[in-house]
């Protein structure tokens, strides 16, 4: 077989074009129903590549969160549990830090010049 | 073949040190060198015996090639495995392999690293992931600390339990007169101890330090012969989990869970056969997970196991006796310095921290951001 060149661009530049774009997207397999994010070229575990892109919610939960103690400053890095499945590293927007297990809701922000996700809080009663 | 065909096969010979705390002119590989050499002279062996060679350090992109060079030797068997600070407990179970299949007769496992001189912070040639490097991670704290939060958040672990494991240290670091921290050390000027990530302070975390560990292995026929009573190598596990922190499943739980199993199979032994855990305790939450997940204690009753002196000397397990690189040494990947103070432990030369009895030692290594876990199981003549 012929290892041809792959027609990009692949996951990660779909990805960062999407959030480009103001869209949240993350992959799903629908022969095994599975997400997956960070994007790859096949979902992990099952090796199915048969991934497409689908619109995030963009809602889930705070699974851990730290507060980075710092001369230059105080920030948060969390780990959100997005309720489609996957986790991803962020920050959580306006507070110092929150609890485990807060709602928390995506948006795409600009960081250091290029859009990146962060969450902010879901207010109790809100849209979750 | 079954995998305990390796057991007591092959054995640490010779064991080396040089330059634990602040070595400052001295560079990575000059440190690693004097280790080396001591090693090789405490085996009873000559450097032109050396027909084997495992290192990983955190400055060389191909360390056995560095390390060969420096040292002018040609060997046969190498290997390079990086997987951060339990990459010397692996090069454990490699050179077993390798002596077992003949492939050569005498292999070098060796680190060495001038961080605190050179820099003063942790060196790593680990790349930033893309998905998280716009949050500033300050890897490796950071995902340590997010399991830390998370093991209090499911399990009730609170942060005095935490600088309990700080303080055993410290108590067993007093015992030893080549850790790097001496002096008293209390709970409350752990948690009273600058906040560096939640919940972790200064004091929750490993020192930075220079040094140079080597050790030298053989196959245990020809151990016998040679000058040191041999630490025999008994079991070796291994376990990948994840390489960026959001990947990990469970936060509480590592994949120590699964190497353990695995060395203990191939050892044939058991939790209660052991006399001395050497955990690498990078962070203080990194003691409480390989406890747990070792099976040394149930899941999540960590934090009670090692309260109020549990894990401190005369407590009712011997955890980490050289001071560990919470208080002893711990110059950027430390698997390689828990070998070391197995087998001083198991030869019964520890001087005043020294084991009643210290037939089987347990190392268990971890590397990246709880990424990597290898645990291996070490022991003396009466363990075979």
């Amino acid at each position: 077989m012929l290892p041809k060149a792959t027609p990009g661009p692949g996951p990660e530049a779909q990805y960062h074009a999407f959030l480009q774009e103001g869209r949240f997207m993350i992959q799903r397999s629908p022969s095994t129903g599975q997400y997956v994010f960070y994007p790859r070229v096949a979902a992990p575990g099952s090796g199915a590549a048969d991934l497409e892109w689908v619109a995030a919610s963009g809602l889930g939960r705070i699974y851990s969160i730290t507060v980075n103690r710092a001369r230059t400053g105080n920030y948060n890095i969390a780990l959100v549990e997005l309720d489609e499945g996957p986790r991803l590293m962020t920050r959580i927007e306006g507070v110092e830090t929150a609890p485990i297990g807060t709602r928390v809701k995506a948006r795409i922000a600009d960081l250091g010049g290029e859009p990146a996700l962060v969450f902010d809080i879901v207010e109790q009663g809100g849209a979750a | 073949m079954s995998s305990t065909s390796l057991r007591g096969r092959t054995a640490i010979a010779g064991i080396g040190a040089a330059g634990w705390g602040e070595s400052p002119g001295r560079s990575a590989i000059e440190l690693l060198g004097d280790a080396a050499l001591a090693a090789i002279a405490d085996a009873g062996l000559e450097l032109k015996d050396i027909d084997g060679l495992c290192a990983a350090t955190s400055t060389h992109a191909f360390p056995t090639l560095s390390v060969a060079e420096y040292l002018g030797i040609k060997p046969t068997f190498f290997d390079g495995t990086n997987i951060g600070g339990s990459s010397f407990e692996m090069h454990l179970l490699q050179a077993a392999l390798a002596l077992d299949a003949g492939i050569c007769n005498a292999v070098l496992i060796c680190y060495g690293s001038n961080q605190r001189t050179a820099g003063g912070r942790l060196v790593s040639m680990s790349e930033p992931q893309w998905h998280e490097a716009p949050y500033k991670p300050r890897h490796p704290i950071t995902a340590y600390a997010l399991a830390a939060q998370r093991h209090m958040h499911e399990f009730g672990t609170t942060r005095e339990m935490l600088a309990d494991i700080a303080v055993a240290a410290r108590q067993w670091a007093n015992l030893n007169p080549a850790a790097f921290e001496q002096g008293p050390l209390t709970r409350e000027e752990v948690l009273n101890a600058r906040m560096v990530s939640d919940p972790l302070t200064t004091r929750d975390c490993c020192l930075v330090t220079d040094g140079g560990g080597a050790c030298v292995m053989v196959r245990a026929d020809q151990a016998k012969n040679l000058k040191q009573n041999p630490a025999y190598v008994l079991g070796v596990g291994g376990a990948h989990s994840h390489r960026s922190i959001a990947q990990m499943k469970d936060l509480t739980r590592t994949v120590a869970a699964e190497s353990g199993p695995r060395a203990f199979a191939m050892a044939g032994l058991k939790q209660s056969d052991v006399d001395l855990v050497m955990l690498y305790d990078a962070f203080t939450i990194t003691t409480l997970l390989f406890l747990e997940d070792l099976g040394f204690c149930p899941k999540g009753e960590g934090g009670r196991f090692v309260q109020d002196g549990a894990i401190a000397p005369g407590g009712r397990l011997a955890v980490n006796t050289n001071g560990g690189g919470l208080s002893c040494v711990h110059p950027g990947m430390y698997g390689m310095f828990l070998i070391i103070e197995a087998v001083t432990q198991i030869r019964g030369a520890a001087g005043r921290r020294q084991l009643a009895t210290c037939d089987i030692a347990l190392c268990h290594g971890n590397g990246g951001t709880l990424s990597s876990q290898v645990t291996a199981l070490l022991g003396g003549a009466a363990a075979l």
